[in-house]
């Protein structure tokens, strides 16, 4: 069976949002292919995100296949209003809060913790050290991907969620407020909360 | 003029810039608070690479790949579309 191998040249696969009407009719013509392709794209995927919702690796496996069994039978009622991807995440998650068996409700959060130490008169107490700029050499790029796929499972569930959909997928604030039923403002704190912990181990690989 | 307004406004210190990054970031800071904050980093090389340093955490987290697909989980789950398909 050939089918199409969609990458970026990252390495990572993606779906156009202009190809998500042909492969939907596809899949509505029931086009084992295009389920095949969709399975390429997103198994992984899918398989990370509701590993950030249910605590063990099995029953985000069940979530994931049930998740498939929703997409064939519900393809023929998408009707484009979201994108593809974002369609299958929302049936994602919530079968994996299902499968959490606890109601999904967002706690309330501080946005005072910024994660960093500061002085009396609010200047760093240990400024950061610069390597940003060493990060425009592709081997080093490389070297920090590949250790934020290591620290993720480390990540608070509700802050690896949103970084997962935001940064990882590239998925809108609005949109991601939409899936995990957050404020806009939570989302954003749970994002820097998820962000300032990886930036701070990042700081440690770049010493290292 | 303008020079005149820049003075004016109130300076923020480390704290308050690194307070206001998340938000600069999304491109949802109202127009006083991004220009303080711009205005800071403009003077401040400590914050000016931390925000960078956020970039990168941005970046980075872009390129992360997807673990690889098993062939075999690739076959049972087409196995088991054909069984949807036809049921």
């Amino acid at each position: 069976m050939v089918v199409a191998d969609i990458r970026h040249p990252s390495g990572v696969p993606w779906l156009p949002v202009a190809d998500d009407r042909e492969l939907v009719e596809r899949l509505q013509a029931g086009d084992e292919t295009a389920f095949v392709e969709l399975v390429r794209t997103y198994q992984t995927r899918l398989q990370r995100l509701a590993e950030s919702v249910v605590s063990s690796r099995s029953v985000a496996e069940e979530v994931v296949q049930d998740t498939w069994l929703a997409v064939v039978r519900g393809v023929e009622r998408f009707e484009g209003r979201s994108t593809l991807k974002t369609w299958l995440f929302h049936i994602l998650l919530n079968r994996a809060r299902s499968a959490a068996g606890r109601e999904h409700r967002a706690p309330p959060l501080a946005d005072d913790d910024l994660g960093e130490r500061f002085d009396s008169n609010g200047a760093w107490a240990n400024p950061p050290v610069p390597w940003a700029d060493a990060v425009e050499d592709r081997l080093i790029a490389q070297r920090l991907a590949s250790r934020v796929r290591d620290i993720l499972p480390e990540l608070p569930e509700a802050q690896r969620q949103v970084l997962l959909l935001r940064d990882f997928e590239g998925i809108s604030a609005s949109e991601v407020c939409d899936l995990l039923g957050v404020s806009d403002g939570n989302q954003r704190v749970l994002l820097h909360r998820a962000r300032v912990h990886l930036r701070r181990q990042l700081d440690a690989e770049m010493h290292s | 003029m303008r020079h005149w307004f820049r003075r004016r406004r109130r300076a923020i210190v480390c704290r308050d810039a690194v307070a206001l990054m998340a938000a600069y970031l999304d491109g949802a800071l109202p127009e006083g608070d991004r220009a303080r904050l711009e205005d800071h980093l403009g003077g401040c090389p400590h914050c000016s690479e931390y925000l960078a340093q956020l970039r990168v955490v941005i970046d980075v987290s872009g390129e992360v790949t997807p673990d690889d697909l098993d062939d075999h989980a690739l076959d049972e789950l087409v196995d088991l579309y054909r069984l949807w398909r036809s049921g």
